[in-house]
């Protein structure tokens, strides 16, 4: 239910977002770019176990962590910004994987690579689906989460922030994997395997974040240097998806 | 200019018959070089008054980690000209580079870790530098995992090339970021700043391997990439022959 | 420039850090000797393998030579 809100008001800023477009010229406007987006949002949001499930394993673990290392709530309180930006990171790799699969499939990233528009836009919608129903619902469950592991009252604000910024990055990244490795069987380890490394940034300033405002100093700057790594991502990531998805379909 | 050069360095059968002239002299120099680096600093450099005899080390340490990271870019780079000029032999070349790198990051690490354990106790330290240099052995499993998983040898090319540039990307964001992580977590009681002046009598014997270690690499590379040459051309007539096929006769 | 040690146990010894410099550079000469060998022994096996193929094929030629050669002959008598 939360999702088919999150949907229609979603469609209603694309709508409005549509009709300043008609007012440029034909081709300064994104081909395609939001009816691709609608459809993407509509299919995910039917798609209810794709949204749900990194959700799931994301508590999941996370509820298994004060098992393995201890109920010591210092030492959770030490660990949680650590535990949950881990966590974020594997949930969504683990939902990255199905992210071209199905159009790889039924050969509708073919038709989308035939066009003769740039591959940049669609790949674009995609990853910004993507990140709507993992990573935002993720960072909005964060809160919860920092309460089970006792993560301290500052951190809440900045671990959701973080998350928010990060996770975007994360889909963009891990996109370039999944489009690597959509043509292969069983990509699963693959893909965690060559993506991983490539994560290293993300993680790192997301629990600087968490952790500089745990030790009372501003955390402006690590957020920037989140935001500044999300823009990067944002212009490349999309291009090398493109490459490999091309890459992929010659296989 | 003429570009003829460049069109022939393309050419697998060009780089195989002019490459078997030049094995010799640089498995000849490599050797030589090598040889006279490990005595000089096993032997005649003189001992360092606060890290004993270990430092010793530093003479395979420092060149393995250079080699580490310039291997790196050398196969990004290889892949990125066989990606925009559809060159053969880069792609040989980014192939046969992968493992050699890999094993010469294995070496930085192993040394390193060795070197760790009488200079500070321990045989491994998350300190920056070793840190960064782990992750950039998993970038070099990523690219060799997944060259190896296409069915297809030329997608596994391409997919693979894709990967080292984007790694090649991310590099420089990751050893930042980790150095930043690194200053921010330093713990009090490890000094790791180097001594910035090197006596010549220790610095020669080092530069003395570091060239080594540049030929031997270059040898390495170039006889893997003479095998892989054979493993893939050979269906070619030229390669038929060069193994001993009888020319072909008119029937 | 002169030998560092006073003796060749004392050079083993490196003073105490003998086993950590040397297993370094025993894992160092190791690791790079493989890296020379691996693409010699795969050359040794591909021409094998290829020495292999070719008496195949030339076996299949000759075989096939002889059968054209037979059928040849039993025309002939026909």
């Amino acid at each position: 239910m939360g999702s088919e809100a999150v949907g229609v008001s979603l469609s209603k800023k694309a709508q409005s977002d549509e009709a300043r477009g008609v007012a440029l010229d034909a081709y300064a406007r994104v081909p395609g770019f939001y009816t691709l987006f609608r459809t993407e949002l509509v299919l995910a949001a039917r798609r209810r176990s794709d949204i749900v499930n990194p959700l799931l394993f994301f508590v999941t673990v996370l509820a298994m962590m004060p098992l393995g290392i201890g109920p010591e709530p210092e030492m959770l309180s030490r660990m949680a910004p650590g535990l949950i930006w881990v966590m974020a990171l594997l949930a969504t790799l683990l939902s990255q994987e199905s992210l071209f699969r199905g159009d790889y499939e039924d050969g509708s990233l073919e038709q989308l690579a035939l066009q003769p528009q740039p591959l940049y836009f669609p790949v674009l919608a995609k990853v910004l689906v993507h990140w709507l129903v993992t990573g935002v619902p993720l960072a909005l469950l964060s809160p919860l989460l920092g309460m089970m592991l006792n993560l301290g009252a500052e951190g809440y604000w900045p671990l959701f922030v973080s998350l928010v910024l990060g996770t975007a990055s994360l889909s963009l990244i891990g996109a370039v994997g999944a489009a690597l490795t959509v043509a292969l069987r069983r990509p699963g380890l693959l893909l965690a395997l060559i993506i991983m490394p490539l994560y290293v940034p993300v993680l790192i300033f997301g629990t600087g974040t968490v952790q500089a405002a745990l030790d009372g100093y501003s955390f402006g700057p690590q957020l920037a240097v989140l935001g500044a790594i999300l823009a990067v991502a944002a212009a490349l990531a999309p291009l090398a998806s493109a490459g490999a998805i091309r890459i992929s379909l010659e296989n | 200019m003429s570009w003829q050069w460049f069109h022939r360095l393309g050419s697998p059968r060009w780089f195989y018959q002019k490459s078997s002239a030049w094995l010799p002299w640089l498995g000849g120099a490599a050797l030589l070089l090598l040889s006279v680096g490990i005595v000089w600093g096993l032997g005649f450099a003189p001992e360092d008054f606060k890290q004993g005899n270990s430092y010793r080390i530093i003479y395979i340490h420092v060149p393995a980690a250079f080699l580490a990271l310039a291997g790196y870019y050398i196969m990004a780079i290889s892949g990125a000209i066989g990606l925009i000029w559809k060159m053969k032999l880069s792609f040989v070349v980014m192939r046969a580079a992968a493992p050699i790198g890999a094993a010469l990051t294995f070496i930085a690490l192993f040394t390193g870790a060795v070197w760790g354990k009488p200079t500070w106790g321990t045989y491994w330290v998350w300190d920056a530098r070793i840190t960064s240099m782990l992750i950039l052995f998993f970038l070099y499993l990523g690219v060799m995992a997944l060259s190896g998983a296409f069915s297809r040898e030329q997608s596994g090319d391409k997919a693979s090339a894709l990967l080292a540039l984007v790694g090649t990307v991310n590099i420089p964001i990751i050893y930042k970021s980790v150095d930043w992580w690194f200053t921010l977590h330093q713990p009090a009681t490890l000094k790791l700043t180097e001594a910035s002046t090197i006596d010549p009598s220790m610095f020669y014997p080092l530069i003395t391997m570091i060239a080594g270690f540049y030929l031997f690499y270059a040898w390495v590379l170039t006889l893997h990439t003479r095998t892989m040459i054979l493993q893939r051309e050979g269906r070619t007539q030229w390669v038929r022959e060069l193994l001993g096929a009888p020319a072909p006769t008119k029937a | 420039m002169q030998f560092q040690f006073d003796s060749l146990a004392s050079f083993f010894a490196m003073n105490g850090h003998g086993p950590y410099v040397w297993a370094s550079y025993g894992m160092v000469v190791l690791v790079l000797v493989v890296l020379a060998v691996t693409p010699v022994l795969r050359q040794r096996k591909l021409r094998r393998e290829f020495q292999q193929q070719l008496r195949q094929e030339e076996a299949r030629r000759r075989a096939a030579a002889a059968r054209s050669a037979s059928q040849r002959t039993a025309e002939a008598v026909e």
